[in-house]
Parts: C-alpha cells; sequence; structure tokens
C-alpha cells in the first residue's frame, strides 16, 4: 500500500521503472482515497474504468521500456477540459450532460504520454471566481482547516476541484486553467505548486474557452519539480490553436539545478498594497531573503501601471467571455429552456441562459456586452487595451534592465471561509487576483510555491513571474525557493 | 458612470438574458459599482498608446485553404436538446 501523502510524480515515475510499483496499484490506491472524499466535493465526475484501462495499458508500457516520464501517472482533469465521451460541465448548468465528441489537445497528450485519468474537477462556473462558490454543483472545500475549527474553507479559485484533489492527495497532478490567477491563487491556499505558463505554450484548443487572450492552462502538483515534469507533458505547437507558439518545448526538469548565484530577483514596490497582512510581508521578506542566501540579487523595481490591472482585467475579460458564451443559445448543447405559445426564438435564447448560467457568469457577460456595445468601446474596451500595453511594457522594461524573475506573493491573504465573502461586494472577491492578474494581462509565466504557514495553521504562497518563454529558469528559481523554504505542512486528514 | 433601469434592460437584451422587471433595478446597481471601479482606468495617460491585439509577439500561421475536417454531422449534433433529420431544430423563426 502506498503512502499517498508521501508519493509525487518523480517518486511515483522513478518507483515503476524499477519495478517497485504498478500504475494498476497507486490507480487503485487513488481510486480508494476519491471515494473516501466524496465530502470534499472535487471531483465532478468520477472515471474509474477509464483510469484502470489506462494504468493497466500503462504499465505495459513501463514493462517494456516505452514509458514517458507521465506514464501511469494517476491525474484528475479540470471540467473546462472537454473529454471525450466524459461529462464536460465547467460547472455551469447550461452544460449539464454535455459530453464531448472530442478530446482538448492537452489532455490527448497526457493520455498519449500514458497517464491515467481519474476523473473531472468541480470548478467555479466557467472559471468565473474565486472561492470556487460559483459553481453549479456545489462549492468544493478545503481539506484544510484554521487550527482548532472545523469550519469550512475555500481551496480558492476557479480550479478549486483541482487544488483540494491535489493537497488531500485525490491523484498525483491536475490541470488547471488560469486567467487571472485561477492556478495560482487556489495553489497558494492548500499548500500546492501551479504553475501558469506564457501565453502559447499549452494549446487552448478543446479548453472551454472564457477569455480567450488571457487564459492559459497549467500543472498543479505537490512539487516543484512535478510541476517541471507535467508541464512538459502538457505543452507544444498545437495547429489547432493559431495563438499556440511553434517552440521547442525545453526539459524543465533538466533546468532544476537549484543554483541561482547572480540571478537578478526584482521587489515590485507597488505590489505592498493597503491592509496587507503583516504576515504576508513578512512572508515576502523572507522569500527575498531566502533567494539572497542562495547567492542571487534582490533588486527593488517598479511597475508603475500595477494599480490598473485589476480595472483592466474587469473590462478586458468580461468583454472576451460575453463574446465566447454567446455560443450557449440552447441549440447545439446543453440546456433549453421551455418556451409557451407565441413566444420565439429569441425568447428562449433568453430563458435558456437566464436559467442556465449562474449571477457571477450573467453580471460578467453583462458587462461584456455594455464595454463593447455602440458608444462605450471607445471609452472602455480599447482604454482597456491601451492600458494593458502599457502594463506589458512595464516588464519588458525591467527585464531589459537584466531582472530575471520577480518575486511576489501570490494571495493577498490565507484561505477564507466558504460562505464568509456571501454578502461582499464582487469587487472584494476581484481583489483576490491583485498578484497574479498583471502576469495574464502581459501574457508572462508564472509559478505560486508554497512558502509558509500563517497564525491560523494555513498556507502562504509566493509567486515568481518570468521572462517570456523563461518558465525553466523560473521553474529552477521556484525550485531553489522550495529546498530554502522547506514547507512540508500537509491538511490534517478529516474527511 | 452610473447605469439606469433602461440602460439595464438594453444590455440584458443585448447580452439575450431574461431578467425580471423587479430585478432590473439592482441589476443597473451591480453593474454601475462595477462601472465604478473601472473609472480609475481613466487616470492613466493613454496618448500615443497603441491598444494591445496580440500579447505575444507572433505572426498567425498560414495554411492551405482546404477541408481537412468533418463528415460527422452525427457526432456534431448528438448534444444538441432538438434535432430533425440531421438538423439542429430551433422554434419557428420564419411565419
Amino acid at each position: 500500500m502506498t503512502d499517498l501523502s508521501k508519493i509525487t510524480i518523480a517518486g511515483a515515475r522513478d518507483a515503476m521503472r524499477a519495478g517497485e510499483l504498478t500504475s494498476v496499484e497507486l490507480t487503485q490506491s487513488y481510486l480508494d482515497a476519491i471515494d473516501a472524499a466524496d465530502t470534499l466535493n472535487a471531483f465532478s465526475t468520477k472515471t474509474p474504468e477509464k483510469a484502470l484501462a489506462q494504468a493497466a495499458a500503462a504499465d505495459v508500457r513501463i514493462q517494456v521500456g516505452d514509458a514517458p516520464d507521465m506514464c501511469g501517472i494517476p491525474l484528475g482533469v479540470k471540467d473546462l477540459f472537454c473529454t471525450e465521451d466524459i461529462q464536460t460541465q465547467a460547472g455551469s448548468h447550461i452544460l449539464d450532460g454535455f459530453k464531448p465528441k472530442y478530446e482538448s489537445t492537452i489532455t490527448s497528450q497526457l493520455w498519449d504520454a500514458g497517464s491515467v485519468m481519474l476523473g473531472k474537477l468541480n470548478m467555479d462556473e466557467f472559471a468565473m471566481g474565486s472561492s470556487n462558490e460559483t459553481s453549479y454543483y456545489g462549492p468544493v472545500t478545503s481539506p484544510w482547516r484554521r487550527e482548532g475549527s472545523d469550519k469550512a474553507l475555500t481551496p480558492g479559485g476557479s480550479s478549486g476541484g483541482s487544488a483540494a484533489a491535489v493537497s488531500a492527495d485525490l491523484c498525483l497532478g491536475a490541470t488547471g486553467t488560469d486567467t487571472g490567477g485561477s492556478i495560482r491563487q487556489p495553489a497558494a491556499f492548500t499548500g500546492i505548486v501551479g504553475v501558469k505558463p506564457t501565453y502559447g505554450r499549452c494549446s487552448r484548443w478543446g479548453v472551454v474557452a472564457f477569455a480567450s487572450s488571457l487564459d492559459q492552462a497549467g500543472p498543479m502538483v505537490k512539487t516543484v519539480r512535478d510541476s517541471a515534469i507535467m508541464l512538459e507533458a502538457m505543452s507544444g505547437h498545437d495547429a489547432k490553436d493559431s495563438t499556440s507558439a511553434d517552440l521547442a518545448v525545453p526539459n524543465f526538469e533538466a533546468a532544476l539545478t537549484g543554483d541561482i548565484r547572480g540571478k537578478k530577483i526584482g521587489i515590485p514596490k507597488e505590489y505592498r498594497v493597503d491592509g496587507m497582512p503583516a504576515e504576508i510581508e513578512a512572508l515576502w521578506h523572507e522569500g527575498a531573503e531566502k533567494l539572497r542566501a542562495a547567492g542571487a540579487e534582490i533588486v527593488d523595481i517598479s511597475l508603475p501601471h500595477t494599480k490598473y490591472a485589476l480595472p483592466a482585467y474587469y473590462v478586458i475579460a468580461p468583454a472576451e467571455a460575453s463574446s465566447n458564451l454567446s455560443r450557449y443559445d440552447g441549440v447545439k448543447y446543453g440546456h433549453r429552456a421551455k418556451i409557451s405559445a407565441g413566444e420565439g426564438i429569441d425568447d428562449m435564447y433568453s430563458r435558456t441562459r437566464a436559467e442556465g448560467f449562474g449571477s457571477e457568469v450573467q453580471r460578467r457577460v453583462m458587462i461584456g456586452a455594455y464595454v463593447l456595445s455602440a458608444g462605450f468601446y471607445d471609452a472602455y474596451y480599447i482604454r482597456a487595451q491601451k492600458v494593458r500595453t502599457l502594463i506589458k511594457q512595464d516588464f519588458e522594461k525591467v527585464f531589459a534592465d537584466g531582472i530575471d524573475q520577480i518575486l511576489t506573493p501570490a494571495t493577498p491573504s490565507a484561505a477564507f471561509g466558504l460562505g464568509e465573502m456571501k454578502n461582499a461586494d464582487p469587487i472584494k472577491m476581484y481583489l483576490n487576483d491583485v498578484f497574479t492578474v498583471t502576469v495574464n494581462l502581459a501574457g508572462l509565466p508564472g509559478v505560486s510555491v508554497p512558502a509558509g504557514i500563517d497564525h491560523q495553521g494555513l498556507p502562504l504562497g509566493l509567486q515568481l513571474i518570468g521572462q517570456p518563454w523563461g518558465e525553466a529558469d523560473m521553474l529552477n528559481t521556484a525550485y531553489a525557493l522550495e529546498q530554502a523554504s522547506g514547507f512540508d505542512a500537509k491538511p490534517v486528514k478529516w474527511w | 458612470m452610473s447605469i439606469d433601469k433602461e440602460t439595464a434592460r438594453k444590455v440584458a437584451h443585448l447580452a439575450r438574458i431574461e431578467v425580471a422587471e423587479e430585478a432590473l433595478e439592482p441589476l443597473a446597481a451591480a453593474l454601475s459599482n462595477i462601472l465604478d471601479f473601472m473609472e480609475q482606468l481613466n487616470e492613466v495617460d493613454i496618448e500615443g498608446v497603441e491598444p494591445m491585439t496580440s500579447v505575444t509577439p507572433m505572426d498567425l500561421k498560414k495554411r492551405a485553404d482546404v477541408v481537412s475536417d468533418g463528415g460527422y454531422a452525427d457526432r456534431i449534433l448528438a448534444n444538441a436538446p432538438d434535432t430533425r433529420e440531421g438538423f439542429f431544430a430551433v422554434p419557428k423563426v420564419v411565419e
């Protein structure tokens, strides 16, 4: 019996190749763990038969020596990825019962590499949310609890099911997607590693679209080494996504030397936001000191347009969402509302979308329709795209000055309780993305690394931002930070 | 910038989302609140700045204009709520 709390992708790969473990054994252990964790609501669909068939095939490949690194590794898949003949609902009522007739490029690549699909993971509806509470299928509960409390906490969002499943040892790794922080924020809330790659590194084909110029998929795993292994398997050019980059994919794992001597790490003063808890400030400072002790040079930098990233994001993302989500019309797939005699197709569209979309999705689709409408397009949308240019130029300037990576907090707080933000202004929830959203606007890679525990016993993360296509170097710095932090906390099992 | 009830009605129509009459006022207030947050963008000097069109500098690839996929209408229709004779079916649109 494998101790699932200890095993990593790298460890499982090595053990399977050495004949000490089979994928079928490992997969069965995870299937049992998943069945015992229904209370977390992390999995929206379980696929045990597919998992065991893939595991058996993987074991054959490992035996004959034809095994890529991800062969036999049991994974969870965020429900935003289309999986052939398997329910794909994106957390929305409007996609109830949708079974795509095709497989996303990223999941195809993972299955071709021999990985094992355990099931689909719950998420905020259409990836719009920071707490998993916008899912039509109910919120995910974090495996973490505050010390001495049994209050249910959020695993973050929108990739909350992915974060909870990895953190609770229900899978070795999970796919996530990140439009404004949806991989990095839940990773930070649950003490795991989450990577948002450079825009164009991973194909978006077959991933349900939210905001196409910002969306990127990435791995959510337990260690930086595992993130390097899984990211490599997810990356690469795809002719079916015109924005995917035709660049060679580096061997990310080989880049993990831990040697960061002479690297220049920028500390942006604008990320010292009002009301930031002292613990986050201290964690950030300690992280910088650890990198300095490992031989990096710590440099104060300025990214002057940081303050405008969130308002620009909340123009651009809803505008793109409004356009992307126009496909949900009750005709091609999913839910269709009933109409009465005398009503027409417009009534069918409007009622289908009113019944099928939750309130946050409706709000964003309508904001998007407004900022794109005649008379307001220049004032909101074009202005936001100009501010986006300025935000990207801020980063270009510091990288041109020789900065290798930028260190910031991953989130402005530790995980909050489910329901605690229920009556809050939506903008308060949007502030969760304050440190992560600039990275999406500028198309850069970012990684959240667990770095400490707060006074309540909850994990906190730090974010490293890399240069475009600089994932290998960024992950090496993340590796050095991980080694120096020695983070090994796990949630105490209560489920 | 604040949105009134009539603008909220128009936005809901543009978005093709049915909103009950009594929900229009609260919707107008919610949308106004978000637009107020966006007003911060007016502080930025954008004189001479190009709006972003592509976040990574790359040329879109060209390909031959040929049919490379298709011929499986049944699979396309498999998830539709209503189909007739190999087509998507919708409520009557022409009198």
